[in-house]
């Protein structure tokens, strides 16, 4: 049975939990496969360290965590220094090239571009930094398809924001694409 | 086909498993990882006419669902370790007034304050022995957010079958986890209300046995008067010292929930038809033993699991039973050894209890159980 691991991971405030919940939301309910989300954080509602995990399957699903993980979203130099260790070999690494200076080495394909940049220039709001990601993660997964993924963010944020998210996932996808090529 | 389904968190699952049920009224206090369940009841209960109340504490919410209930509505309260601690006098009220309600309560990490975020499962002696006295007690520990759901409704029917507070209790990971969950149809599960008094208020008495174990409770406001109190009451209500009575009465008020412990004690068995390994777990902890089971199974060891779903009525038949088949349990816990000790108290010496206890906010990995099983081999 099919079991792939995906941590989202940096610090509070970055959106992180939340484009693991749409990561999970577009396998279970749009892909038709199972999913599991869950997550981990500090006390402080912004700042110290956050990760949220999607485990995703063609049955069902029993420890909902990350025990060797496929691929890892690291947006803090603490978290990819930190969970870096725990990717699969062959796994991928996505980091935002801008936060994440001293870049991992490993058994695993690294992939990086300005993801918070990119949110803040090429869609017009750093806000949506996390969809950036999302986007780019989807990309590098292939766990859902684009089309479900993009289902799945739509159906997850307000209705005044929709160009805004939508615009952000194809840039975080495209730019991902093209950063591993 | 066509059934409504979701992608939620354990702590939302529980907010609809309780509107499900029938409940109309919540009063609580936000405690994290609780506060979910405040949430979805204060945007829900006031689109079908019911009440949410923020009160001023985790005392308040507990006094005003008790009210409530007496008035009739089917109540609920969510809360997390420290504000179970301030409920547990009140909870003692609601055992011996006999008083329905569901009180939910996430583990995390404790005492006190502990680690508001972090995962535990150190509560479940507190469901039994936070309140003082000899009393009644029923706690269910779900592991997936469907099975929140599901169990919600299961304790809104037992707390109204049975007069008597029920426990919720998830660990903090079922809470907040998120998985897809498919609703039920109206009617599709059972809904379970109090008994009404078939007497007229001029016969009624709110604790009279000749109706059985579990009398039948009428609402204030319905024209029924009688009289409520913590101290221990006669059939009227009203407070007596008389020995034979006061014994009598909490023979009765013990002997209605643990007489019935067929009819409220739910399990799963997985894999124990042959094995001489089982893992005794309960909550997200027996998601990592089925999975520590699995790979074991795998690599050619009997490993079985019995997963626990109602913690209280503990399921001591159930283990004493497999005590004499087995050559060794295996229970990992998020605390230091309360369902241990319980397994041991069953086991009775039959059978050798390994723990696996943790309580720095991490979940008990499959590995963990999976190197003890080969140990116990």
């Amino acid at each position: 049975m099919s079991r792939y691991e995906l941590r989202f991971s940096g610090a509070g405030g970055q959106g992180l939990i939340t484009a693991g919940i749409i990561m999970a939301k577009a396998a279970s309910i749009y892909e038709g496969k199972q999913a599991v989300q869950s997550q981990s954080y500090g006390p402080e509602a912004r700042g110290g360290a956050s990760k949220s995990e999607v485990i995703i399957s063609d049955g069902p699903i029993d420890y909902p965590k990350v025990t060797q993980c496929d691929a890892l979203l690291a947006m803090t130099q603490e978290a990819a220094n930190k969970y870096s260790h725990d990717l699969k070999e062959g796994g991928v690494l996505l980091i935002d090239s801008d936060l994440v200076v001293k870049i991992p080495e490993g058994n695993f394909k690294t992939v990086s571009f300005p993801i918070i940049n990119t949110a803040k220039n090429d869609v017009g709001r750093e806000i949506v930094a996390n969809i950036v990601a999302l986007g780019a993660m989807v990309a590098l997964t292939g766990q859902v398809s684009r089309e479900n993924a993009e289902k799945a963010v739509l159906s997850s944020v307000p209705e005044a924001f929709l160009e805004l998210n939508k615009k952000a996932f194809s840039m975080g996808y495209e730019k991902a694409l093209a950063a591993s090529a | 086909m066509s059934k409504k389904v979701a992608f939620l968190q354990g702590n939302e699952a529980a907010a609809h498993g309780a509107l499900y049920a029938g409940c109309n009224f919540f009063g609580g206090y936000p405690i994290t990882p609780s506060t979910e369940v405040a949430e979805v009841m204060s945007v829900e209960l006031p689109k079908i006419g019911g009440k949410f109340v923020q009160m001023e504490d985790e005392i308040g919410a507990m006094a005003a669902i008790l009210g409530a209930s007496l008035a009739g509505s089917k109540v609920l309260t969510s809360t997390s370790g420290p504000g179970l601690s301030l409920k547990q006098e009140l909870i003692g009220y609601g055992c011996i007034a006999e008083i329905p309600c569901v009180v939910y309560n996430v583990m995390r990490g404790g005492p006190s304050t502990g680690m508001p975020t972090g995962p535990s499962q150190s509560d479940v002696m507190a469901a039994k022995w936070g309140t003082h006295g000899d009393h009644p007690a029923i706690c269910l520990v779900p592991a997936s957010v469907q099975e929140t759901y599901e169990e919600v409704i299961r304790a809104f029917n037992l707390s109204e079958k049975y007069r008597t507070p029920v426990m919720v209790m998830p660990d903090e990971i079922v809470a907040h986890m998120r998985e897809r969950i498919v609703f039920p149809e109206q009617g599709e599960v059972e809904v379970v209300s109090r008994k009404s008094p078939s007497v007229s208020p001029e016969q009624y008495k709110p604790y009279d046995t000749s109706f059985g174990d579990v009398p039948p409770l009428a609402s204030f406001g319905s024209g029924y008067k009688f009289h409520v109190t913590g101290l221990n009451k006669m059939q009227d209500g009203f407070p007596t010292t008389k020995a034979e009575i006061v014994q009598a009465e909490e023979e009765r008020q013990v002997r209605k929930v643990e007489a019935n412990a067929d009819d409220i004690v739910t399990f799963e068995e997985y894999q124990l038809d042959d094995a001489d390994v089982v893992v005794i777990a309960y909550g997200s902890t027996s998601r990592s033993a089925r999975y520590a089971v699995n790979a074991a199974r795998e690599q050619g060891l009997k490993a079985g699991m019995f997963r626990i779903k109602t913690f209280w009525p503990f399921p001591d038949k159930q283990i004493k039973a497999l005590a004499g088949k087995v050559k060794g349990f295996i229970v990992p816990e998020m605390n230091l050894g309360m369902c241990a000790n319980e397994v041991e108290r069953c086991a009775q010496g039959k059978a050798p209890i390994h723990g696996i206890f943790r309580v720095d906010g991490e979940p008990i990995n499959p590995d963990q159980i999976l190197d003890k099983m080969k140990e116990v081999k």
